[in-house]
């Protein structure tokens, strides 16, 4: 009965097969084979209708990208999403929290209609905006003209680059700050009660408190949700493509990503899309590795 | 007394902001509602009514039969079905591996699926249509299920290794001693001790499948497989003013996801708690 490491070790692989097997070929096949197909692709003219013709051409596709003024005007533009939409919907998803913290009877009703947006898909909430927000009869347009009387005319939100980006924005927000007062609301609750208390003998008020407790410990949560938030930010997508057609006026309003689509599977340039992706791809990693820095840093301390 | 009066004022500040908060987000969905209610005539009346003067179904019925939404919301109800119940399948086994078995390799490979995480979906959208292209998955429900699935089994997998590793091993020791294989360990102990974990997994990949869009955007192109979210995007593009019928697929393409969600909204909430998951 004795058995060499390697026949041991087989054993054990043969056991574990049946439950590793159907996902590790699935994510094989789907994931990290498409990763690095996508990496050859980017350093190719690549030829979509025959592949053989595709020709090697190092990093012009990201040079070209990088020199690209609609390149930059989309990141400039993703970059700007970011940091409207992702502060917005912390504040206003901690405000929530905050409210929703109280003993309020309602609770739950509350609780489930501010998440109603989160859950409508995409496509859906962004029809809704941009019906909304249409240049002639909008219900937008008439709220701000004909009932508060703020504008003088009507606005044509969708046909201006930048305005365009105004209900783009508040549908980002809209949409995520159901999330948000979720994720902080968990995190408002796991702060222990004591500690406000003895701030509250101590006579500390209520924004003191706040600033001075609350705020500092939910940390963790605050820099967990900027990084992801800001990750969804950069890969935001639908909303522009149905709302500007991805670009309208003048290819002035893209994303990253609804350039990378109009590269593809408009132009049919696969190499360009390609090295577009991995750009965005390496930005989200930076952001990645930069949270787990952050949040290391305040355990050490 | 003086105290009591202040906290009295305080809930009812706290109510009328959460109040004013609850206005903004409902509006939106009321003149979703409203709109689909109104006679095509009525659609871009001035100035635009949040009561309708005149109602009528004429749109929903136009829209479930005329317009096919019928069927593509069949299409996406199998889709989402067939799509959660392989996931829930291929990440408890995959979790399974990961939290009780010993194999060589396996840190690495947990570290390998969990990149997963962390790569931005849309940019897999293109090698994945070439790949899909080259076996023949596009223009197929089994093309959109394959990319489904496996988009969802790196944050089950993690999940759900989390769960198991949380059920005490005693109750398998001793079906191991008895003789029992891992398979039955699994199927006759673990599974049915999962359930909270699973209905997480089940809730999110479920509603994962029923909005998705970039990939069903590219992946099909035949007009009868269509998903509700493409079809509704792109019978908007093609009826720019038909919005009360785009309302009335989109209602359909909604109710269902609020249903479930408002049934089920205990697990959805500890599932968003603890693991950060979105909607």
């Amino acid at each position: 009965m004795i058995h060499s490491t390697r026949q041991r070790n087989l054993t054990k692989l043969l056991r574990a097969a049946p439950f590793l097997l159907p996902g590790l070929l699935l994510y094989g096949t789907f994931i990290l084979l498409p990763m690095l197909y996508s990496l050859r692709v980017s350093f190719y003219d690549w030829k979509v209708l025959n592949a053989s013709l595709s020709t090697w051409i190092g990093f012009d596709n990201y040079a070209r990208a990088l020199s690209d003024p609609i390149f930059q005007r989309a990141v400039l533009n993703t970059i700007a999403y970011a940091l409207v939409t992702v502060p917005a919907q912390i504040a206003l998803g901690l405000g929530v929290a905050v409210l929703l913290n109280q003993p309020l009877r309602g609770r739950p009703a509350l609780r489930v209609l501010y998440y109603l947006p989160v859950i409508t898909s995409w496509v859906i909430v962004s029809l809704l905006f941009e019906y909304m927000f249409s240049g002639q009869a909008g219900l937008i347009n008439y709220l701000l003209r004909d009932v508060l009387g703020v504008i003088p005319n009507n606005i044509r939100w969708l046909a201006d680059p930048v305005l365009a980006f105004v209900p783009i924005h508040l549908l980002g927000i809209w949409k995520g700050v159901g999330w948000t007062s979720v994720i902080l609301l968990a995190g408002l609750q796991s702060i222990p009660i004591e500690l406000e208390e003895a701030a509250q003998v101590d006579g500390a008020g209520a924004v003191q408190r706040f600033f001075g407790i609350t705020l500092p410990l939910l940390r963790p949560t605050l820099i967990f949700l900027t990084v992801v938030l800001t990750i969804g930010a950069l890969n935001a997508y639908i909303s522009n493509l149905l709302l500007t057609n991805g670009g309208d006026p003048l290819d002035k309003t893209h994303f990253v990503l609804t350039l990378m689509y109009e590269a593809t599977f408009t132009k049919l340039d696969f190499g360009y899309g390609s090295a577009i992706s991995w750009l965005l791809t390496a930005a989200v990693f930076a952001i990645s590795i930069f949270q787990i820095r952050l949040l290391r840093r305040r355990v050490e301390i | 007394m003086r105290l009591s009066r202040q906290r009295l004022l305080k809930r009812w500040l706290a109510y009328a902001l959460l109040l004013a908060g609850a206005v903004l987000v409902i509006l939106p969905f009321w003149y979703m509602v409203i709109t689909s209610l109104k006679p095509q005539a009525m659609i871009f009346e001035f100035p635009p009514r949040l009561w309708p003067a005149q109602v009528t179904l004429k749109n929903y019925v136009q829209a479930l039969s005329k317009d096919m939404f019928g069927l593509y919301f069949l299409n996406s109800l199998f889709v989402a079905v067939v799509t959660t119940a392989t996931t829930v399948l291929v990440s408890t086994l995959l979790a399974y591996a990961f939290a009780r078995l010993d194999f060589p390799g396996k840190e690495p490979l947990f570290y390998v699926i969990l990149l997963g995480m962390m790569i931005p979906p849309v940019m897999l959208i293109i090698p994945q249509f070439i790949i899909a292209k080259q076996i023949h998955l596009l223009d197929k429900f089994i093309g959109l299920i394959a990319i489904y699935v496996t988009m969802n089994i790196s944050i089950n997998t993690f999940l759900l290794r989390g769960y198991f590793e949380g059920i005490p091993r005693e109750l398998e020791e001793s079906a191991l001693i008895d003789g029992a294989s891992q398979m039955t360990i699994f199927w006759r102990i673990v599974m049915p001790l999962s359930g909270p974990g699973l209905a997480v997994v089940t809730i999110f990949t479920f509603l994962y499948s029923w909005d998705e869009f970039p990939w069903a955007h590219v992946a099909i192109k035949e007009t009868t497989r269509r998903t509700l979210p493409i079809a509704i995007a792109l019978f908007q593009g093609q009826h720019l003013t038909e919005w009360g019928q785009v309302f009335a697929a989109s209602i359909v393409a909604v109710v269902p996801v609020i249903v479930v969600f408002v049934i089920l909204q205990r697990y959805f909430i500890r599932g968003i708690a603890t693991s950060g998951l979105k909607g």
